[in-house]
């Protein structure tokens, strides 16, 4: 009402449109202006190399949790004393031609200090196949199967072939790191889902409604933020009752872990939705007598379901380093069931690290996925929004 | 600025009484109470406790009341200063953690410090020399950091540190101060220990911090008022620490709020692994051996000075920045 009738600068500049982007050819942009939302994204996600690089390689891991009865050769639980803590067994790949194999060991126990120690024995090849048979595993928990990547000839594999060498109880590294990989990233999976239903829930709740919810949540979420998590966990972990089977402890890791990370998906969430708010076209659906429902349904949650799933991305690193820790600690997943933290547990100090320093493996597995996590989530966070600059 | 006050203070009392009530949650989860816990520790010591003795106890903690009447209980206690018994000491709780809550305090105030000292030149570095080697090393370094966890950090370069140099890098003190009472020469012993536990626990934080500084300033650097200094003919150092670090220096400092949770959750951890003297290796082995009382005062005493912490970095904050000084008198 109080705005001078003709604003200084409203009649004269005409944007030249077309200028701005002088190096891209006229086909090129018509292919822009015509692209949806979903593949604008696509194209600027695809520019980010190092992002690229982490999707490919958060698939590979996915694609392990899929098959990794198939990438294990050992059951993971099969134990045998007589090979604790065996060194790992190199692939040897040529041998006259292309013959993969490794050396078999000998195992004796030092009469000094009573350890025992392993020779290999380069006279003894144990030939590799690759597609081999092995124990039965149901394939994707339904197709009975047998074949496994690398198994060994004339012997049962899990008997002969330690390609990261074996634990403290004589147990398959390599087996347990795939039943492991598994373990970790299904959890962490499941625990950013629940994270996430919590999140847009009341994130949503908070940025639409407003008023004393929003106050109300935006202080739980700030007395959430500024406890120490870790104590807190261990003590809600701790209080697990020792009787649970493996899949209840799952659940209520699972469960304790998401309770805390929820609190930024919310205020991701809480974010988009008092920007959104302002926009014109909420305000057209609104006049236009839209509902409330289909407002948020049609109009919001497609226009800030980009920012959400970066947002997943980037906390589920978290979600694994949590579950992680817990079970390193020994308070988290318990035997028999296998993850990493689990695995790491064994490396827990430093006398145990210097004699056989192959139990530090699971770290490498743990270290690379976040990496991969971190960058998909950095691209993805760059492409959620492709009208921006 | 009272009003900031006035709101941040009302927050860190609803964040301590929030902490209490988890803090006696978790005393209460697991099943059975503190009575069976201590009958089970009596007859595993070949002790005998009497039924009169039983109900006796039961009526001292008020067990046999309804839970908030317990809890109202154990608040009064907690006031008076007093937590309990440490069932596997027989010693009061206060006296079994003693000085390992204030190292706790010291390994991650400590964390903190360097965690600044590393991330705001390295930063302001990454920015003015955007796209040089240093940045790039920088950046990588970054990701690393951000991608091992704290623990996984300590058990690497505890790995090493026993491989190439054998020696043990862990712990807080040497082995002749360990048990000795405070003097200067224990102090001094302490800061000689102290950088390396205070490097793995601030390494995350210090990658995400060279980020956020690296990309603040870079949105500064670009702006009119630095070109007006630098054409005032002001000399390079000048133009960029006075102006532009100061600005970005904001947004960064109200992060600290949540570097110290973050920060002593992550020491509770790392010091199992380093064997530090400080309340984590005593909270896991009470959480274990479920010991409550003990597990729940940790718990709380650790939250409630971390939220002190956090208030006073709230003070620290108004003082750096006046915009929240002058912020309501608009």
């Amino acid at each position: 009402m109080d705005r001078p009738p003709h604003s200084p600068g409203g009649q004269a500049i005409v944007e030249p449109a077309a200028s701005s982007h002088p190096a891209i050819p006229e086909e090129a942009e018509e292919r822009i202006s015509v692209a949806t939302q979903w593949q604008l994204m696509w194209w600027r996600f695809r520019r980010h190399k190092l992002a690229m690089v982490g999707s490919v390689v958060v698939l590979l891991f996915y694609g392990l949790v899929l098959f990794a009865d198939f990438f294990a050769y050992a059951p993971p639980t099969a134990s045998e004393a007589q090979r604790s803590l065996l060194p790992p067994q190199p692939l040897h790949w040529l041998d006259g031609g292309f013959r993969p194999h490794v050396y078999g060991f000998s195992g004796r126990r030092d009469p000094v200090t009573l350890k025992r120690v392993y020779t290999p024995d380069p006279a003894k090849k144990i030939p590799v196949r690759f597609f081999a048979r092995g124990f039965e595993y149901r394939l994707l928990g339904l197709i009975p199967a047998d074949r496994h990547l690398v198994g060994v000839e004339g012997a049962a594999t899990e008997e002969t072939l330690f390609l990261l060498g074996t634990d403290e109880q004589g147990r398959d590294l390599w087996s347990r790191l795939m039943y492991g990989t598994r373990t970790s990233l299904t959890i962490g999976l499941l625990g950013v889902t629940i994270s996430l239903v919590l999140g847009v829930l009341l994130g949503g709740i908070s940025g639409f409604c407003g008023g004393g919810f929003d106050t109300v949540i935006q202080r739980v979420i700030e007395i959430l933020r500024s406890i120490p998590t870790i104590p807190l966990w261990l003590g809600l972990a701790a209080a697990l009752p020792s009787s649970w089977t493996v899949g209840q402890v799952y659940f209520a890791i699972t469960l304790i872990i998401s309770l805390i990370g929820w609190t930024e998906l919310a205020r991701v969430v809480r974010g988009r939705f008092l920007s959104l708010r302002e926009e014109e076209f909420v305000m057209a659906a609104e006049l236009a007598g839209s509902s409330q429902a289909r407002i948020i349904l049609t109009h919001l949650v497609p226009s800030f379901s980009s920012h959400i799933i970066a947002a997943t991305t980037l906390a589920l690193p978290a979600m694994i380093i949590s579950e992680t820790s817990l079970s390193f600690l020994g308070l988290g997943l318990r035997p028999p069931a296998v993850s990493w933290g689990v695995l790491l547990q064994q490396a827990q100090n430093v006398q145990a690290l210097a004699i056989s320093p192959w139990l530090l493996i699971p770290a490498i597995p743990v270290i690379v996925v976040i990496l991969a996590f971190n960058f998909m989530g950095d691209g993805l966070r760059d492409a959620a929004d492709p009208y921006g600059h | 600025m009272l009003a900031y006050l006035a709101r941040r203070l009302a927050l860190a009392v609803l964040t301590i009484w929030a902490i209490t009530i988890l803090s006696f949650v978790i005393i209460k989860l697991p099943p059975g109470d503190y009575i069976t816990s201590y009958i089970a520790q009596m007859s595993a010591s070949g002790g005998f406790v009497s039924e009169a003795e039983v109900q006796a106890l039961r009526r001292e903690y008020g067990l046999d009341q309804p839970g908030y009447v317990q809890y109202l209980r154990w608040m009064t206690m907690v006031l008076h200063g007093r937590f309990g018994v440490a069932l596997e000491w027989k010693r009061p709780v206060s006296e079994v953690i003693g000085d390992r809550l204030w190292l706790t305090m010291v390994v991650s105030v400590a964390a903190i410090v360097v965690t600044w000292a590393l991330a705001i030149p390295i930063g302001i570095y990454s920015a003015v020399r955007q796209y040089s080697t240093g940045d790039y090393v920088a950046t990588f370094v970054g990701f690393i950091g951000l991608a091992v966890p704290s623990f996984m950090l300590a058990l690497i370069l505890l790995y090493l540190g026993f491989k190439y140099f054998n020696a043990s890098i862990g712990g807080l003190f040497s082995d002749r101060y360990a048990e000795a009472p405070w003097t200067l020469a224990k102090v001094w012993d302490l800061a000689r220990h102290l950088p390396l536990p205070a490097l793995i626990l601030g390494f995350a934080g210090t990658a995400q911090l060279v980020r956020i500084m690296r990309a603040n300033l870079l949105d500064e650097l670009g702006k009119p008022y630095v070109v007006t200094a630098r054409a005032r003919g002001l000399s390079e150092w000048r133009v960029i620490l006075k102006y532009p670090v100061r600005v970005a220096l904001n947004p960064f400092a109200s992060t600290i709020g949540y570097l110290l949770p973050y920060i002593v959750s992550g020491s509770i951890i790392v010091s199992l692994v380093l064997g530090l003297p400080t309340v984590g290796p005593l909270l896991l082995r009470a959480l274990i051996a479920q010991d409550m009382f003990l597990a729940g005062t940790i718990v709380l005493l650790l939250g409630v000075l971390t939220v002190v912490g956090t208030f006073l970095s709230d003070l620290l904050l108004l003082w750096i920045d006046p915009r929240i000084r002058l912020e309501g008198k608009q």
